[in-house]
Order: C-alpha cells, then sequence, then structure tokens
C-alpha cells in the first residue's frame, strides 16, 4: 500500500465537510465529483501499480462517479433552476460540527473493532466510516432533491472506501457492485426529482408526506 | 442421467416457461402457450423421475454452488421429496391446461402459476435450511399474487391478506426453528448436518417439534391455525384453488415429516397430533356441512382430510415411539395412501366445481341446481370426485381410511387399555367424520347437480370448453383407477414408508391386506356400472314430466330443499352453539371470530402508540436507518471491545 494513500483519504475527508457547510449546491456536486476522481486514484494506490483489472476499475470510477453523475447533477439543477439549499432541518454551522462529531466517533469506533492487522495503522476504515456517516447526515438533514442525491453519492463512496480494503478477498466484486447501484440510485431518484417537479412543482422532497396515511 | 438431474431439469424447464410468459406478457396467447406447454413437458418429465426415485429408493444429493446464498445452493432427491413431487408435477400439468381454458389467454398468472410450481418443487428439493426458506418464501408470495388474482374483489384482497398475515407467522416460527435445530450442529444449516447431530443423544427435539408444528401447521390448515384457509381457497381461481388445496398444503405436511426424520419425535408429540387430527377432521367437515359457497365447501373438506391425515401420522410417530414397527408402518401407509388420493380427489372436485360455478355464473348453492343435465361431462366428474372424497367404497378415498381403521384396530394388540380406548374413540370419530363427509357431499351434488336450477344462470349453464373437462375428467379416471390400483401405489409408497420407520415385510404385509379389498372395491365397481347401464336401458323412452308437486297448482324451484334446509339439522348436533353461524359483518370462521379477531382488535388497539414512527417524511425514515447502522456499530464496537 503506497504511502499517499493516507494523505488522499484525508483529502477525502475534507470534500466531505463542503456539502455539510455550504448552501451553494453547485459546489457541493463539485465536491462530490473531486471525491469520485480522489477514490479513482486510491484505487490505484490500494491495489499497489497499475495492473489491468484496478486500472480499469479506477478509470470507471472516475468517469462515472468524478464526471457523469456530477454531469447529471448539473443539468437536473439547471433544468430545475434551483442554486441554494434554503432551510435545512438543521443549520450548516451544525451540520459541520456534527461532521466533526462523526469523524471523531469514527476513529473511535475504528480502534474497538476487530480489524485484520494491516488495515489497523491506515486511515480507511475510519475514512469510510466518516463519509458513510455524512452521508446519512447529509440525507437526514437536507430538503432538497439534489442534495439527497449529494448525500447519497457521498454515502456511496464510504461504502466504495470500505470496499478497498477488501481488494484482496473480493477483487472488483464490491467495486462493481458499488457502481451499479450507485448508478441505479441516481436513475432512482432522478426520476423522483422530474416526478416532484412536475406533480408538485417544487423540489422539496418532504412534500413527499402527502402520502401518509 | 441422474433422477436429480432430470428433476432439475423439470424444475428449470417450468420455471423458464413461466418466466418467458411474464417477459411475453404483451403476446398473451404465445406466452400462455409457453407456460402450459412447459407446466405440461416439466409436469411429464418431472413424474417420471419421482416416479424413478420412488422405484430405486436411494439419497441423491448435490451441491450446485458453494459460495452463493453463504453456501446454502444444496439441492437433493429422496423418496420423502419424491414422494410429494410425483402429485405436484402431474397435478400441476393438469391445473395449468386447466387454467388456460378457465382464464383464457392471460400470460401473467399462467407465468405466475408455472413459477409457483417451480417454487413449490424447489421446497421439496432444498437440502440448506436458507434456500428452503426462499424457495418457501416465493412460494408463499407467488400464492399469494394468484390468490388475490380477481383483486378488484374486496373479499377476495380480504382473504389475501388474512393469508399473508397467516404466513407471515409460519415463516417466523420456521426461521425459528431453524436457528433451534441449527443451534445444536453448531451453526450448520444444511439438511446433512442436521440429521447427524440430532441423531445422537442429547435433550429432547420438544421446542423444535412444536415450532414444526406451528410452522408448517399454518400452511397445512391444522385445525386452529386454518382460519385463513377457507378463505383463500375460495378467493382464488378454481385451478389455483386446486393446487392450493390439493398440493400446496401438503408442503406442510412434507415439512412436518422432514423435521420428524431428524428430530425423533416422542410419545406426546404422535398423541398431540392425533387429538389435533380428530378435532380438525370433525370441525371441518361440521363446518363445510354448513357453508353455502360451493368452494368453501371444499376447503373445510381439506381441513377435515389433513384432519385425517394427522390422526395417520401422529398414530404412526405413536407406535414408532413405542417400537411397535408394523403398527407404524401401516399408519404411515394409511396417511401417505390417503395424502395421494386426497390429492387427486380435491384437485378433480375443485376443477369441477370451478366449471360448475363458471357454467352458472354463481358459487352460491342456494342458486345452482339441475347442472348434471346440463353439463353432463363435468357434472359426472363432479359426482365421482363427491363419492370418492366421501370415503364411500368403490373409489380410492375409502381405500386410505380403510387402512387407517385397520391400523386403529390394531392398538389394542398391546393389552393396554387406555391406547385401546382412545384408538377406539378415533376410529368413532373417524366413523363420525365419514358419515358427515357423505352428508356434506350428498348436499353438495343433491343440491348444484341435481333438481331443477334455482336461477337463470343455472338454467343457462353450458357444458365447460374442452381444455376444462379434459384434466377434470382425467382426475375422474385417476379416482377409479387409484382405488383399483391401491396395492401398486402402496408398493410404490414402500420406500417412503422404509424412510419414515419400517421394514419391507411390514409395508408387503400391509399390501397383501389391501389386496382383498381392491377385489371387492372392482366388482362393486363393476356392479355399479351394470346397474348404471342397466337402468338407463330400462328408462329408454319412458315419459318425462314433472315431479309430482303435492297437487299445488303452481310449483317452482323455490318449493326444492334448501342446502341450509338440508343440512341445517346435522350441523346443529354436531357443531358447538359458539361454531354455529354469527352476523354476517363478522368473519365466517367461528375461530376467526371467536380468538383471532378480538385477539387482532386488541393487538392494533395496543400498536396504536406505535402510529408515531409513521411520520411519512422521507427524512426520518432515513434518520432510522440512521440510527439503526449507528447503533449496529456502537454494539460491534462495545462488544469485540469487551472480549479483549
Amino acid at each position: 500500500m503506497s504511502s499517499a494513500v493516507d494523505p488522499l483519504l484525508v483529502l477525502v475527508l475534507l470534500m466531505n465537510f463542503l456539502p455539510l457547510g455550504t448552501s451553494r449546491l453547485r459546489a457541493a456536486i463539485n465536491a462530490t465529483a473531486l471525491q469520485g476522481v480522489l477514490l479513482g486514484v486510491l484505487t490505484v494506490l490500494v491495489h499497489g501499480g497499475l495492473a489491468p483489472r484496478p486500472a480499469l476499475v479506477a478509470a470507471s470510477v472516475v468517469a462515472i462517479k468524478g464526471a457523469f453523475i456530477p454531469w447529471l447533477l448539473h443539468r437536473a439543477l439547471r433544468d430545475a433552476s434551483i442554486r441554494r439549499e434554503t432551510e435545512p432541518y438543521v443549520s450548516f454551522v451544525a451540520s459541520l460540527l456534527l461532521g466533526a462529531l462523526a469523524l471523531g466517533a469514527a476513529v473511535l469506533f475504528t480502534d474497538r473493532l476487530p480489524l485484520a492487522p494491516e488495515h489497523r495503522g491506515s486511515l480507511l476504515v475510519p475514512a469510510s466510516l466518516a463519509t458513510v456517516l455524512t452521508g446519512f447526515l447529509l440525507l437526514c438533514t437536507r430538503r432538497k432533491a439534489i442534495t439527497q442525491v449529494v448525500g447519497y453519492l457521498v454515502l456511496e463512496n464510504g461504502v466504495f472506501i470500505m470496499g478497498l480494503t477488501l481488494h484482496d478477498a473480493m477483487p472488483s466484486l464490491v467495486e462493481v457492485g458499488v457502481l451499479l447501484d450507485l448508478l441505479v440510485a441516481t436513475f432512482v431518484i432522478g426520476i423522483v426529482i422530474g416526478h416532484l417537479n412536475r406533480a408538485l412543482a417544487s423540489q422539496d422532497v418532504a412534500s413527499l408526506d402527502a402520502l401518509k396515511e | 442421467m441422474s433422477a436429480l438431474t432430470l428433476t432439475l431439469a423439470a424444475v428449470g424447464l417450468v420455471a423458464l416457461g413461466g418466466a418467458l410468459a411474464l417477459a411475453l406478457h404483451r403476446a398473451p396467447r404465445l406466452g400462455t402457450a409457453i407456460a402450459v406447454g412447459a407446466s405440461v413437458l416439466g409436469g411429464a418429465l418431472g413424474s417420471v423421475a419421482s416416479m424413478r426415485v420412488l422405484r430405486d429408493g436411494g439419497v441423491d444429493v448435490l451441491a450446485v454452488s458453494g459460495r452463493t446464498l453463504g453456501g446454502g445452493v444444496v439441492v437433493g432427491v429422496d423418496p420423502l421429496s419424491a414422494f410429494f413431487l410425483l402429485p405436484l408435477f402431474s397435478l400441476g400439468a393438469l391445473c395449468a391446461v386447466y387454467g388456460h381454458g378457465y382464464l383464457g389467454a392471460r400470460a401473467a398468472p399462467a407465468g405466475g402459476l408455472s413459477l409457483l410450481l417451480a417454487a413449490m418443487a424447489l421446497v421439496l428439493l432444498a437440502r440448506h435450511a436458507l434456500l428452503f426458506l426462499v424457495a418457501w418464501e416465493a412460494m408463499t408470495l407467488l400464492a399469494y399474487l394468484l390468490v388475490t388474482l380477481d383483486h378488484g374483489d374486496g373479499e377476495v384482497r380480504r382473504a389475501g391478506w388474512g393469508y399473508l398475515l397467516a404466513s407471515r407467522v409460519a415463516v417466523t416460527a420456521l426461521v425459528a426453528l431453524f436457528l433451534v435445530l441449527g443451534s445444536r450442529a453448531g451453526g450448520a444449516l444444511d439438511f446433512a448436518s442436521l440429521a447427524l447431530a440430532w441423531r445422537g443423544p442429547g435433550p429432547s427435539g420438544g421446542t423444535a417439534l412444536a415450532l414444526a408444528l406451528l410452522g408448517f401447521g399454518v400452511k397445512a390448515g391444522v385445525v386452529g391455525l386454518h382460519p385463513w384457509l377457507p378463505e383463500a381457497h375460495a378467493a382464488a381461481p378454481s385451478h389455483v384453488s386446486a393446487l392450493l388445496s390439493g398440493v400446496l398444503i401438503t408442503s406442510g405436511i412434507y415439512g412436518l415429516l422432514r423435521t420428524a426424520l431428524w428430530v425423533s419425535p416422542g410419545p406426546w408429540f404422535g398423541v398431540l397430533l392425533m387429538a389435533l387430527g380428530v378435532a380438525g377432521a370433525l370441525l371441518g367437515i361440521a363446518l363445510a356441512l354448513s357453508q353455502r359457497d360451493l368452494k368453501r365447501v371444499l376447503a373445510y373438506s381439506s381441513v377435515e382430510n389433513v384432519g385425517v391425515l394427522l390422526l395417520a401420522l401422529g398414530l404412526g410417530f405413536w407406535a414408532r415411539s413405542r417400537g411397535d414397527s408394523p403398527l407404524a408402518a401401516m399408519a404411515f401407509a394409511g396417511g401417505l395412501l390417503h395424502l395421494w388420493n386426497h390429492a387427486v380427489m380435491k384437485t378433480l372436485l375443485f376443477l369441477g366445481v370451478g366449471s360448475v360455478a363458471r357454467g352458472a355464473g354463481t358459487r352460491d348453492l342456494e342458486r345452482l341446481g339441475g347442472l348434471l343435465r346440463r353439463m353432463p361431462w363435468t357434472g359426472a366428474a363432479v359426482l365421482v370426485g363427491a363419492v370418492a372424497l366421501s370415503a364411500l367404497p368403490p373409489l380410492n378415498g375409502f381405500v386410505g381410511e380403510w387402512v387407517l381403521y385397520c391400523a386403529l384396530a390394531q392398538v389394542g394388540r398391546h393389552g393396554a387399555a387406555k391406547p385401546a380406548v382412545a384408538a377406539a374413540a378415533g376410529a368413532a370419530a373417524l366413523a363420525l367424520v365419514g358419515g358427515l363427509a357423505a352428508l356434506c357431499f350428498v348436499r353438495l351434488v343433491g343440491v348444484a347437480l341435481l333438481g331443477s336450477p334455482r336461477s337463470a344462470g343455472a338454467g343457462s349453464a353450458r357444458e365447460a370448453p374442452a381444455a376444462m373437462a379434459a384434466p377434470t375428467a382425467l382426475l375422474a379416471a385417476l379416482c377409479v383407477l387409484g382405488a383399483a390400483g391401491a396395492p401398486a401405489l402402496l408398493s410404490a409408497e414402500a420406500s417412503v414408508i422404509l424412510q419414515l420407520g419400517g421394514s419391507t415385510e411390514e409395508v408387503s404385509s400391509v399390501i397383501q391386506q389391501t389386496t382383498p379389498l381392491v377385489w371387492a372395491n372392482v366388482v362393486l365397481l363393476v356392479a355399479g356400472l351394470l346397474a348404471v347401464s342397466l337402468l338407463g336401458w330400462c328408462a329408454r323412452g319412458a315419459r318425462e314430466d314433472e315431479t309430482w308437486g303435492c297437487g299445488y297448482a303452481a310449483p317452482t324451484a323455490r318449493m326444492q330443499y334448501t342446502a341450509s334446509s338440508f343440512a341445517g339439522l346435522a350441523a346443529a348436533l354436531v357443531l358447538p352453539r359458539w361454531a354455529r353461524s354469527g352476523p354476517p359483518s363478522e368473519p365466517a370462521d367461528p375461530l376467526a371470530r371467536a380468538l383471532y379477531r378480538p385477539l387482532l382488535i386488541a393487538w392494533e388497539a395496543r400498536s396504536a402508540r406505535l402510529r408515531f414512527l409513521q411520520q411519512g417524511n422521507v427524512h426520518v425514515y432515513i434518520l432510522y436507518v440512521f440510527a439503526a447502522a449507528v447503533g449496529a456499530l456502537t454494539w460491534a464496537a462495545v462488544r469485540d471491545g469487551a472480549a479483549p
């Protein structure tokens, strides 16, 4: 495993805080795009070298997570003509604090988890947990459907980092699975956005509670 | 080719046909044809394979995949599986053909039926608890979808809901069952390890047996767990009802027998089964007697017959645990024979009654009448099925029960007073059930087929199309053959009886005892046919006229006996007061009315406080997932942190 892995993971963690702290959707999308690119690089580094298979996985990760999905989201943003996340359930400052708390909790958890020896000193597991928690936080506290997709992407990125620790046991299985369900999720939520937009003339997921019994 | 490969090929063919039909829903004609064709071909192939396993005995197990489903994809076939596979494949094919005539070219139900057949076969073939549970769920859900095919009708939706609820309870019990079973095998869940782990000495498997009785009893319609059954079986399209009542409920019996192969049941279990069996047989037939809905009559008769089966199997388990192997062999032989016979008879009657209900446009007995004249083929088949299901001599229903009577009579050989008295009481109860069954089916045939039509729909009924009449007629022929061929059927079951406990000599002695009975059957049958043709010959050219109406000037069809008046007295004598019909707003089944409905209402009132959980807000739901994930993580950290 390369020594550049941990600094890159720190960058990934930093990217978690951008969507938490900003109201500008464009910036949030760009942050996840950068996170996707970083994950692609990490795939190569963790696998140690440019064997054709990890390289292919890395390339597709960069293409899908770093380019395709952000492009889709930017398009959706333009079509819906919205720019900012307004009135989140939890304010941006509080979200940042919660994100920091999640990071601390992730590091604490990792110390107590029964890990394989080669993952003990690495940031892979805490970064993965922190990213998953950040994703959940975004999903729970934001109203706009676009931010929901961003939250879901961050969550998936966290799962992907966890998948990197399994690269010896299950090569590429995890990665491909993650890519697939990411794509599916984007389409599903994309449909939800389109539907909400048309049916309810708003981008607020909370409008869905009209469906309550 | 090994029998297992052949069986798997049959299942694959049927499933493929079903999937193709679903994919081709835009071309319903082609899709339905493919599904029905695959069911017939696969059914024939599977029947041949099952017969081979029954003939050769032996166990054939194959682990298909090491990793999928936690190593759970293990399948195998042994005589016990083959015994249940044979009716599944053969009757399933007939039901598929009938369904084509009944529903016309509708790809979705035809494909669903094929997939249901495949799922049921997989339940019987699974040799690992995970695969078994997955197949069981697939079977339950597909059956649910088929039951609620006419979901525009509120009653059908309610019936489907009840079925779903009951099956949730059942599968919970089954999961618990496999956890209990696996705990002794060190967590292994494949059937071979379970069998091995429970063979040695150790704590008795009382919990496992009780869980199996609960989980599998719901599916089989054991009394007390049965209220969903008449509703669901009446609501489904007729060929699906036939499959549910004839074949699907036996998957519950299969589960019980499979569990009993691992966990050797003590005498108490046999006695419990016998008590449940007698209670179920009596309650089932008494309720069948007072139903107005044709299909409900048949569904309650299934409850009755499951009761008879349980009586036989309970006697077998009891005798086996007492070390009386000849008696056990005889009881098992009677039970298994009755199971096959019941599958054929019940399928026949549901198909026949489905044709009748469709011809007349109603399932209400009080609006039928005079249909034997208007639908001669179907009517004759229903007549045959009714005689068989009443366990009357020349047909197959009689043979199985007769073996059971013989077994009950042999309990006295032990010399102990208590079992002998209990067995005599059981035989008496069985006789009462037989009498009531005869009354019940005389009522069904007499009101629906004889007399004159009680509604315009019944008056204008026409014979069913060939796709519906042919399977029905074939099943009627099977009922006749089943009576004449009882020794052959028994020797086909021999390998299963050997598996359950019994020796070759004991089985052949049972076969020898039935042989004279078969000759008596054949003689009776020939005599009966001769008598009927003689009567027909005598009645040649007889003048047709109205029945003498006691001098009334304007006799109408409403002056006939009604279904309610025919059975009213008997039902009032047999049924306890609480079990008689209540107000129409309440559920029809007395147990549902007296026990389950109040229970569920109380439950709902108590759980209303949990309503706040349903916020209808996506964010809150995600928060639940979040909390669960963090909780699981904390738990893992705390637990593993404390260990070292």
